[in-house]
């Protein structure tokens, strides 16, 4: 009882504050810096957007990978630089959960989004845009040089015949690799994974640094076959590779991007305004450009090159798992495949 | 040793202008510089003579703050100047690189200590083309110092020391750089310009002839110590020690040992000398000139004069074993079975050694007459060869 | 205090003029430059190689129910349960800062099905667990049913040791790098050193004819990013390379690639050594040998090698020193050939484990450092040589052996503008290998990630406030060290202080920047994520050369300048303003062109520093590349490589001209 009083009491200060922020001053500029693993190309888009909506908040955006400013968010700790992250995977913003760094806040109609997109926590501490589904990017060309079959499961990538053929991001530098790891950990359990993962070991020819590089990789014929995600694909395929995207009949991994407030943020009015607005309908339709899961359920309309069924065959991904583990599945991981030419034990 | 260089000077006054009292100099555990005391007098042309490493530069730093002696002092124009930085003493300074600064004219080179002084473009402008004119190279201003000969170059960096007046001017090996001709054609030149200006002027240098015809009075340095003060004749004529005899002119050096009273023996010969103060059979340095050996026999003086033996007990016969003509003389090496091992240079005269044609394997009469011959102990020698003997 | 005992009387206090404070000063300054910019980061990141984490397991408590959830008070502490258990071991519990550990281990019945409660708390509330995602801490209990337990791990605290180290040599896979890195290093080393040396030789000792043309070829890959061959020699010899043939089935992804590449980039380096050696040696002693009747080959081996050893170990040396730093080139082409520099990235990078990255920069540190002080001690030795008069040799024409030097240093030449001319060529196609059409859609950098056309004019802004306050920080500090009296220790101290850069790699600067500046309670904090600090390390990083540089100028410059201005009773600046700078300009405006080349082409001092507001051409190149974005990578390395193309062209005719203007004093 005196639990959802005291929360009620804590969002209508937080609501007043908002509402006398906005009566108060309410053509006062503020700044954000907004750190984002959003592709460069969707940025922009993004600002334009939510200015159109509050010309009065101006977003000064730090973008990198998703490694990169999950470690600089991480060696910020004790002195944050951003106010807000918009757009990046929920497995980092566990981390920072974690450290305690996210300032919790339940953002305006956040009950509308898929649940699977919030925070357990309550309030959450983030709130989710769109999923980012890994998927299997099929050089059709370059297979067909080397006289493949186009492989339908994961388990199928263990074959002979694709040996030196493969490429996957490292998941040690790149969270597409991750989510990989992670989901198939998830799917074939703990032992069952990495005993796979020592079959595919086998046929891997590199482990590259991004987790966008493999599909390019095999959009460019590098490669005939890069385990990535389904976004990129479509968006290579969109260029003119000869490329097929396959998704796995196991169910794939994903992770969503994802919205938070870091605890502390001298913008903190701002900073809800911003991400009030990051789970709006409108918003959502706007991430459905590049990405065919969105948070908001309904809003979602196909994305051009993406592979069918690729929702249904999402896994019942545990962020949880992810995250927790996350230090002992790399050091197990690393321990076994982090070099090449070292044959596994 | 001396420890208080004080004789009188001629050509200066009586009131010592820079006054170096007990300095030393160490460069970790190595001695440069010892008990160094010294006067010199306004107006004054001191040079300090001696082998390289001797310490003269290192004093001659030390009186221009730029290398900071270890203890002692320095007094110049009666204050103390012992521990103030080069920019607040009064002396200009010459060095045997020149360092005329390369990128800039000969004017502004001269001109460049009269900046920031008062003085008022023109008044410069006039300064700097009364000093060209002093040095003998009007017109030459607008030149780069590449441009000029080393000879030009040096009387320039004379003439930017002197541009603001000091009190004091230092000459550091301003000549070493030179050829011979220029060097001599200099030598004049600067020792002319002091006397005009009539500026106390301490020169370092290790070449004798230089400091015999520049300075007024010569300090001879070895090993971190002052040797002899003295005018150039006194230097040269009554050496005061082994080193500055054979270092000044040239010396043949005999061992022999002392008799009592005022002679000496050298082998069998027993020489008469001035009065000296070595116990009988005491062992010594016999040293005298080469050019104090008197020849005597027919033709030995011009027609007319008269040969006579001055101290008979100081002539005896010698054969000459070599002969080399060096132009103005001809330098004869004598042995003598009465001096044992040693032997003897001679210059001799031209007209002489015509005269009594004197050549090789001839035997030849010869006397030393007393007052030229310098008696010293032979520990002098030793003494010499380490600048690091305890005090 | 020995000298006391050898000179009686009162020592002799200098009085200090007025100078003396302001050089003082200024030494103090540039040295506190070089002691914020230098000492404090380094410091800074070893303390962090020392920072350990471990899971203190004394303070963590439990309580665990019976089967209906009724509690009877029995409080268990982790650490005698895992003493009972053994279910962590010591060096399990040594971990990183991001380390978790599941409790659920310390009860060897534990079900999550079951309806067993449990109940943790920590003693105090330094003790932080998770349940979950939520983080707690404190004395309070909480309680969490079988299922949620599952979720329950415990947070490390902080302290200092050597685990760090003990974790690190027990890692295979980290372990290997310090293998795999020498191993590199010295094949590249052995290649490049002994390609330069004919090349060099071959310049110097031929009269084939275009030798500034083979001069300039040679150090062009100065002029691009360490990893613009690696884009290169995958278009070259990767799966749909140009050349794939070549490789017969062996993959350029690897040990291959990065020998290729780093031969590649730091060929200019040995050259101009060896050619600096060998441009030394005596013609005398050919002419003694030719007297002697000696065979070619044996005035070779007798008088060539003997004449030119400083100069190759010296080369040997710097080659080493560059390929085992290089961060770039491995990232790009090693493949899964794992490389000391690389393991720093991807600690810091993909894991976060900021502990590790230090570890793994002190590794680093140790070769870096060897082969700088050996480098330094035959550089002195070379010097030595270099100053005995000696005659220089004049090769005579020779139709056989001017035709094969030719033939050689074409083929070098060949292959340098080619790896060239590879890129600019992959940067104009485009869609390689589908669409061959050529179009400038790659130049299209705002598209991608990286930075964009932003991220270069950020390089040149870099470069050109690198060049600009590092010459004048540089310069004055060399003029004060080398031109100041006394204050002998503050001088060698700072002596120390400039040479130390060359030995740090720029993965290990970098990283010590983050440690350092990053840190919330340092004041020059703001500096972070700014071009300020970008500026600063770039600076530093290229420190040495650039000071010694200087200071070589400055020693052909008379002493006794400083003598005849204090004399003179004129103030040093003046003396600095009028006589110092403009005869050491040559040396100044050589200082700032290598500077503004380096700045331009650095990418592993300034990978962990740039923000979005400050990404960097170089930083792109790497960025684009990893993205998988090559074409585009290559255009933008290309964009580099003209803009230095640029700035040298600029920098000979500034040069030329300021010569002309200010320093017709040089000509008779």
């Amino acid at each position: 009882m005196t639990k959802t009083l005291s929360m009620k009491f804590a969002a209508a200060l937080a609501i007043s504050t908002a509402i006398t922020g906005w009566v108060v001053t309410p053509t006062q500029a503020a700044d954000l810096t907004v750190y984002t693993a959003v592709e460069a190309e969707d940025l922009a888009r993004y600002a334009e957007e939510f200015n159109k909506d509050h010309p009065d908040i101006n977003i000064n955006w730090v973008r990198d990978s998703t490694g990169i400013v999950t470690a600089k968010l991480l060696a910020e700790k004790d002195n944050p630089q951003a106010d807000v992250v918009w757009g990046l995977a929920a497995t980092s913003l566990l981390l920072m959960k974690s450290e305690g760094m996210l300032e919790p806040y339940a953002p305006n109609g956040v009950d509308k989004l898929d649940p699977k997109f919030v925070d357990k926590s309550s309030p959450p501490t983030w709130t989710g845009m769109d999923a980012w589904v890994a998927s299997v990017c099929y050089n059709t060309v370059e297979a067909g040089k080397a006289g493949l079959t186009p492989p339908t499961s994961w388990q199928d990538l263990t074959k002979p015949e694709y040996a030196g053929h493969l490429i996957m991001p490292n998941p040690n530098s790149s969270g597409t690799g991750f989510l990989d790891v992670s989901s198939w950990l998830q799917m074939f359990g703990e032992d069952g994974g990495w005993t796979y993962m020592d079959a595919l070991h086998a046929n891997i020819a590199r482990y590259t640094h991004s987790g966008s590089k493999p599909c390019k990789l095999a959009a460019a014929g590098e490669i005939p076959i890069g385990i990535s995600f389904a976004f990129r694909g479509a968006k290579s395929k969109a260029a003119g590779a000869p490329l097929e995207i396959i998704v796995p009949s196991e169910g794939v991994g994903w992770d969503m991007e994802a919205t938070a407030i870091i605890a502390g943020t001298g913008e903190l009015d701002a900073a809800k305004t911003l991400v009030d607005w990051t789970i709006t309908k409108k918003a959502n339709a706007m991430y459905n450009t590049g990405y065919a899961v969105v948070a908001y359920p309904g809003v979602a309309k196909p994305v051009e090159h993406f592979p069918e069924g690729l929702l249904d065959a999402m896994i019942d991904n545990d962020f949880e798992f992810a995250a927790n583990n996350r230090a002992a599945i790399l050091k197990e991981w690393q321990s076994r495949y982090d070099s090449k030419s070292e044959p596994k034990s | 040793m001396n420890k208080n260089h004080t004789a009188n000077p001629p050509n200066a006054s009586n009131t010592p202008f820079l006054t170096i009292k007990d300095l030393w100099k160490a460069f970790g555990k190595f001695v440069a510089l010892r008990e160094i005391s010294l006067e010199v007098f306004e107006g004054e042309f001191v040079c300090f003579l001696g082998p390289s490493g001797c310490g003269k530069t290192t004093l001659l730093r030390a009186i221009a703050g730029l290398d900071l002696q270890t203890s002692g002092e320095i007094e110049q124009g009666g204050n103390d100047i012992s521990n103030l930085p080069p920019a607040e003493r009064d002396f200009g300074i010459v060095f045997q690189s020149y360092a005329l600064f390369p990128n800039l004219t000969i004017e502004k080179n001269i001109a460049f200590g009269l900046e920031n002084t008062g003085k008022g473009k023109a008044e410069v402008s006039a300064r700097v083309n009364e000093l060209l004119e002093l040095v003998g190279l009007p017109d030459q201003g607008k030149k780069y110092p590449a441009q000029l000969s080393g000879g030009q170059q040096q009387r320039i960096a004379l003439a930017r020391a002197i541009a603001t007046e000091p009190g004091l001017l230092l000459l550091d090996e301003p000549l070493s750089a030179l050829d011979a001709k220029v060097r001599v054609f200099l030598r004049h030149e600067i020792k002319e310009l002091q006397r005009k200006l009539g500026v106390t002027t301490v020169m370092v240098t290790h070449d004798q002839e230089e400091g015999l015809s520049m300075a007024d009075r010569i300090v001879v340095m070895n090993h971190g110590i002052i040797e002899q003060v003295g005018t150039p004749a006194e230097i040269y004529r009554d050496p005061q020690t082994l080193f500055v005899a054979d270092f000044i002119g040239e010396m043949n050096q005999m061992a022999g040992k002392a008799l009592s009273g005022s002679s000496v023996q050298v082998g069998q010969q027993k020489l008469s000398c001035p009065d000296h103060e070595f116990k009988n059979g005491s062992q010594v340095i016999v040293a005298v000139r080469p050019e104090d050996i008197v020849p005597h026999g027919k033709g030995a003086r011009s027609q007319g004069a008269k040969d006579t033996i001055k101290t008979p007990g100081n002539a005896f016969e010698v054969i000459v074993s070599d002969m080399e003509f060096l132009g103005s003389f001809w330098r004869a090496s004598l042995q003598s079975s009465k001096l044992g091992d040693a032997r003897l240079i001679a210059n001799l005269s031209i007209n002489a050694v015509h005269r009594m044609s004197v050549e090789i394997g001839k035997t030849l009469k010869i006397e030393i007459p007393p007052e030229r011959i310098k008696v010293f102990p032979p520990s002098q020698k030793v003494s010499q060869g380490s600048g690091l003997e305890d005090v | 205090m020995r000298a006391k005992s050898i000179v009686p009387g009162k020592r002799v206090k200098p009085k200090l003029g007025s100078d003396d404070w302001i050089m003082r000063g200024f030494i103090a300054l540039i040295a506190i430059y070089l002691v914020i910019a230098l000492a404090f980061p380094l410091y800074a990141m070893l303390s962090k190689a020392f920072s350990t984490y471990h899971y203190d397991l004394g303070q963590f408590e439990f309580q665990v129910s019976d089967q209906e959830g009724q509690f009877d008070g029995t409080i268990l502490s982790a650490r005698e349960l895992n003493e009972k258990q053994q279910a962590y071991s010591q060096q399990e519990l040594s971990t990183g800062s991001g380390g978790r550990l599941a409790v659920t281990n310390f009860f060897p019945d534990f079900s999550f099905r079951s309806t067993v409660l449990y109940k943790v708390r920590g003693i105090d509330d330094n003790a932080v667990f998770l349940v979950g995602s939520e983080r707690k801490s404190g004395t309070v209990w909480q309680e969490v049913d079988s299922n949620k337990f599952r979720k329950v791990v415990l947070r490390p605290v902080k302290s200092t040791g050597l685990s760090n180290f003990s974790i690190y040599f027990s890692t295979p896979a980290l372990v290997r790098s310090i293998k795999n890195s020498l191993l590199i290093s010295a094949i590249s080393t052995i290649i490049t050193v002994s390609l330069a040396f004919w090349f060099a030789y071959s310049l110097n000792r031929s009269c084939m004819r275009f030798k500034g043309v083979f001069r300039l070829i040679a150090m062009a890959p100065i002029l691009v990013p360490s990893l613009l061959p690696g884009i290169a020699l995958v278009y070259l010899f990767g799966n749909q390379g140009m050349l794939k043939s070549v490789m017969m089935g062996e993959s350029i992804y690897g040990p291959y690639g990065i020998v290729a590449g780093s031969v590649f980039f730091t060929f200019p380096h040995a050259m101009l050594i060896i050619t600096t050696a060998l441009a030394i040696s005596d013609a005398r002693l050919y002419e003694a040998a030719v007297s002697l009747r000696a065979s070619p080959w044996r005035t070779f081996w007798t008088v060539t090698i003997p004449g030119a050893r400083y100069g190759l170990i010296s080369a040997a040396f710097v080659v080493f020193n560059l390929v085992i730093t290089d961060f770039g080139l491995p990232k790009v082409i090693g493949g899964q050939f794992n490389m000391l520099a690389v393991d720093i990235y991807k600690q810091v990078i993909g894991q976060q484990n900021f502990e590790m990255g230090a570890v793994v920069s002190v590794v680093l540190l140790i070769p870096a450092l060897f082969a700088f002080a050996i480098d330094r001690i035959v550089q002195r030795k070379q010097v030595a040589l270099l100053s005995a008069r000696s005659v220089v040799y004049e090769p005579k024409p020779n139709r056989g052996f001017d035709w094969l030097c030719f033939s050689y240093c074409a083929l070098i030449a060949i292959f340098i503008v080619g790896i060239l001319g590879v890129c600019q060529y992959a940067a104009l196609i485009k869609f390689w290998p589908y669409d061959l059409s050529l179009s400038l859609k790659n130049y299209a950098f705002d598209l991608m990630d990286g930075g964009g056309w932003a991220a270069y004019r950020n390089s040149i802004k870099l470069a050109s406030l690198t060049a600009l306050f590092g010459t004048v920080v540089v310069f004055i500090g060399a003029y004060m060290v080398e031109k100041t009296q006394g204050f002998s220790v503050g001088r060698a101290g700072f002596q120390f202080l400039a040479m130390l850069p060359m030995a740090i790699p720029g993965m290990v600067l970098g990283l010590a920047y983050i440690f350092f500046f990053n840190n919330p309670n340092n004041p020059l904090n703001f500096i972070y994520g700014t071009m300020t600090i970008l500026v600063l390390c770039t600076v530093t990083h290229f420190y040495t050369v650039s000071h010694l540089t200087a200071v070589t100028a400055l020693k052909q410059m008379d002493n006794e300048f400083e003598s005849v201005s204090s004399s003179l009773k004129q103030p040093f600046y003046k003396l600095f303003v009028r006589v110092s700078v403009p005869v050491c300009l040559p040396a100044i405006l050589d200082i700032s062109i290598y500077l503004f080349v380096n700045a331009m082409t650095t990418v592993s001092a300034v990978v962990f520093l740039y923000s979005s507001g400050t990404a960097l051409a170089s930083v792109a190149v790497l960025n684009m590349d990893d993205a998988g974005d090559v074409a585009p990578a290559a255009a933008m390395g290309m964009m580099i490589f003209y803009t230095n193309i640029i700035a040298r062209t600029v920098h000979a005719l500034v040069s030329r001209g300021v010569l002309k203007r200010t320093q017709s004093w040089r000509t008779r």
